[in-house]
């Protein structure tokens, strides 16, 4: 969409749905920890020269106030329970980006580890995977780009069940319209 | 400045011969001894008038699967503060009888080392007063440094040192 700045004050037209996702995806809260070296890097992206703070991410030190989980180290089994439970303390939208090899798969530990996770999408549902060992600062704000895209998409307002319909019509390459749902179905 | 001739002196003067194998590698004094004695010579070394050997760096453990009656080694690394001096005990224990006493009484730092030790080797520490794993979760039903597990294959080419820039 092309804006037209003129200087002049004047209106902005959105949709409510718009302006909260503009405003989630603006300042997102992740949680502050880290497990292992990607922390490192996850630090550096956090400090001045990369400056995470201009995109509103900026670091909480509960999971009770963080939207996003970085998981940005290697998941021992010992720490998978911790982990689990600090996602399950996160108010929902909570999301998870799971950051560097040994998160997503297990990374050098795959085979042969006796005490690694074999990625974090074993224990939370993650929603942005970061390649890299350990991935650099410009591929972490790339996955949350990824992930702004992300939220950029979603229907925080509109009722879930609606949402089903709509992907179940269009599953069956049915035209969704009101009149060709029982009326009894949305009740039930 | 104490060197490793008078400590080996004084120790074989009070142990004569439960202290044995002694070796200093790299100026390092290394002794060997028994599970009786490795308690006492602990005590003794941190009461010492002169030596004050009373600082416990760490204790870890060795498996040694093809010296028969002799499989695990737990190691001591003592340290004296005050003197700048080190020694390392060995205590060696068959894999059949794998227990040696705690040295918590004399070191409280001992309790964590020990857990650990056991949590990676099996080693049964007598006396421990938590005795359980520390690192591994608690489930865990093996003791993963030990030598039984197979290596990763040496001969794979996806990870020499020319793809990693070395």
């Amino acid at each position: 969409m092309e804006r037209i700045k003129t200087g002049d004050g004047g209106i902005i037209l959105t949709s409510s749905e718009d302006l909260m996702n503009w405003a989630r995806l603006s300042s997102l809260w992740p949680m502050g920890f880290g497990i292992a070296c990607c922390a490192i890097e996850m630090m550096a992206t956090y400090a001045s020269h990369y400056d995470l703070e201009r995109f509103g991410i900026f670091p909480r030190p509960s999971p009770r106030q963080s939207d996003v989980m970085i998981v940005a180290g290697t998941v021992t089994f010992k720490m998978a329970d911790r982990l689990r439970r600090l996602y399950e303390q996160m108010p929902e939208p909570r999301y998870v980006i799971s950051m560097g090899s040994c998160s997503n798969c297990g990374g050098p530990y795959w085979e042969h580890g006796y005490h690694v996770v074999k990625g974090v999408d074993r224990i939370v549902p993650v929603d942005v995977y970061v390649p890299g060992c350990p991935p650099r600062p410009e591929a972490l704000i790339g996955g949350f780009m990824k992930l702004q895209d992300k939220i950029r998409k979603e229907h925080p307002l509109a009722p879930k069940m609606l949402l089903e319909m709509e992907a179940e019509a269009q599953a069956n390459e049915v035209p969704f319209s009101s009149e060709t749902h029982n009326t009894d179905k949305v009740v039930a | 400045m104490l060197s490793n001739q008078e400590v080996a002196e004084e120790l074989i003067k009070k142990f004569g011969n439960d202290v044995y194998d002694f070796e200093d590698p790299y100026g390092l004094l290394t002794l060997t001894t028994t599970r009786e004695q490795i308690i006492p010579i602990l005590e003794y070394l941190f009461h010492h008038d002169r030596f004050k050997i009373n600082f416990l760096t760490d204790i870890t453990g060795i498996h040694y699967p093809d010296s028969p009656g002799q499989e695990f080694a737990v190691v001591y690394h003592v340290h004296s503060l005050t003197q700048n001096f080190r020694v390392r005990l060995k205590v060696f224990l068959a894999e059949a009888d794998i227990h040696v006493p705690t040295a918590t009484p004399v070191y409280a730092s001992a309790n964590w080392m020990e857990r650990e030790t056991y949590d990676f080797f099996g080693i049964i520490f007598d006396g421990h007063p938590d005795l359980r794993r520390i690192l591994n979760i608690d489930e865990m039903d093996y003791f993963p440094m030990r030598k039984q597990y197979p290596m990763e294959d040496a001969t794979r080419q996806d990870k020499i040192d020319a793809l990693f820039g070395r």
